[in-house]
């Protein structure tokens, strides 16, 4: 399961352009920062306020005044700058953002994602969720590809909306998935998996790309 | 100039039941713990309180921190938030209806409190549109596209951290402890400040301090650099 967290994290973090401003949710995600390819410098923000994230503190090394979203003690690079939550959220939502990863419950084939409630349980709340999707660029959803085996991507999402339409981009273990106006167009499918087992996986149709290609991981 | 120095539990003497709080900070990164304590030793009952998250409950080593403290405390009827996921308390208080929640998103609250503080008469967002957030709330369509309103968020008293103030109530807040600091400074009646350093006015130079003293009132000194 690390494997293929891991797998999905390197093949996120090849869609990383120069000179992105990107943001990674907590969770897999995260771990996106460590494939970045060497050429491609990008700046990650935090939306608690501040650019410039980087890995987590070593204990006993903490800044008690720099955290992460998800409340862990986080180290920041030299040319970080800090700010408060309403600036924060002007670079998320004001177009600022080339591209934030999350997870989701559930996408569709609408690009519609649900990610932040499950009636009937514990309610976490959205955080800066729904933010993060409507304001970013490009949405990126990293993901297992089913849910224990039921399906995740569907042709109607079951869960409350975090936003509609908003998703650009699905990466899991078996393929990478580009949502488009026709429904969701597969473009690369991982070798371990055939056509039939993505398609079996999958709770909507899938269109194949012409140029079906091995997904890309090294 | 007005002496604004005073104790955490002078500053919150005119706090009172069923009142409307906002509290600073980022899952207690950048709350004013001291003054949390100053309001759960007056024992004030039925706050509702605006801030981004729930806080941290207490564990076995810990004492709660930040909001955590008024809800563990059992003084709070309503939290208006954007995510109380760390502190299972807060759901806990849902499930058994001593806790009215509302979950608002993290940037649409921060707006929401700038809009309180700067006299606009609410905000217009994308964030939300046709989900549970848009709930009860007003759609605006401008050149031709989907927005919520989200009106403005006033409170009666802001409890907000700094790193560094001076006697005036000039301050920053260091790093990432800024969060909804800045915003709540304008948005409440009275406005009481916890920092970690206090200097004399004229002591560091105007460019060093965020935020103007005007919006403070009470400031109260003695706040640590606090493990969350």
């Amino acid at each position: 399961m690390a494997d293929l967290k891991h797998r999905i994290a390197k093949r996120v973090a090849m869609e990383f352009k120069d000179g992105y401003v990107a943001n990674l949710g907590i969770g897999l995600p995260t771990l996106v920062s460590n494939y970045l390819p060497e050429n491609v410098d990008v700046i990650l923000q935090s939306e608690n306020g501040f650019t410039g994230i980087t890995d987590a503190s070593e204990p006993g090394k903490e800044d008690v005044d720099v955290i992460n979203a998800g409340a862990g003690y986080v180290n920041y690079e030299p040319r970080a700058c800090f700010f408060d939550s309403s600036l924060s959220f002007s670079i998320i939502r004001g177009g600022h953002l080339d591209a934030t990863v999350l997870g989701a419950m559930e996408v569709d084939e609408k690009g519609n994602l649900a990610n932040w409630i499950v009636p009937g349980k514990m309610v976490a709340g959205m955080g800066g969720a729904m933010d993060l999707v409507t304001g970013a660029k490009k949405v990126i959803i990293a993901m297992l590809h089913t849910q224990k085996g039921t399906p995740k991507i569907l042709k109607e999402c079951t869960l409350p909306y975090t936003a509609l339409g908003v998703v650009d981009l699905i990466v899991t273990e078996m393929g990478v998935m580009e949502v488009t106006p026709e429904g969701i167009l597969l473009k690369e499918l991982h070798p371990d998996f055939t056509l039939d087992e993505i398609k079996a996986a999958t709770g909507c149709d899938l269109i194949i790309a012409e140029n079906l290609k091995p997904m890309k991981v090294e | 100039m007005i002496d604004k120095i005073r104790t955490a539990d002078e500053a919150i003497a005119g706090l009172q039941d069923g009142m409307t709080i906002m509290v600073g900070g980022f899952m207690a990164c950048g709350s004013p713990e001291n003054l949390m304590d100053a309001i759960v030793r007056k024992g004030v009952k039925h706050l509702t309180v605006i801030g981004n998250d729930g806080g941290i409950p207490p564990t076995e080593k810990d004492s709660a921190r930040g909001i955590g403290k008024l809800i563990n405390a059992g003084l709070v009827d309503r939290l208006i938030a954007s995510h109380v996921g760390l502190n299972p308390q807060v759901g806990q208080g849902m499930m058994c209806g001593a806790l009215a929640c509302d979950l608002i998103p993290q940037g649409t609250l921060a707006e929401a409190i700038r809009a309180g503080g700067a006299g606009l008469g609410g905000v217009l967002t994308p964030t939300g549109v046709g989900t549970i957030a848009a709930e009860g709330r007003q759609i605006v369509v401008v050149d031709g596209k989907e927005y919520v309103l989200e009106k403005p968020l006033k409170a009666d008293y802001a409890f907000i951290r700094a790193t560094h103030a001076d006697k005036f109530g000039n301050f920053m807040s260091g790093k990432s402890t800024k969060t909804f600091n800045y915003v709540m400074a304008m948005a409440a009646e009275t406005v009481v400040l916890g920092t970690e350093h206090l200097h004399e006015v004229g002591e560091k130079d105007a460019d060093f301090y965020h935020m103007p003293g005007i919006f403070v009132d009470y400031i109260v000194g003695g706040e640590f650099r606090w493990q969350i």
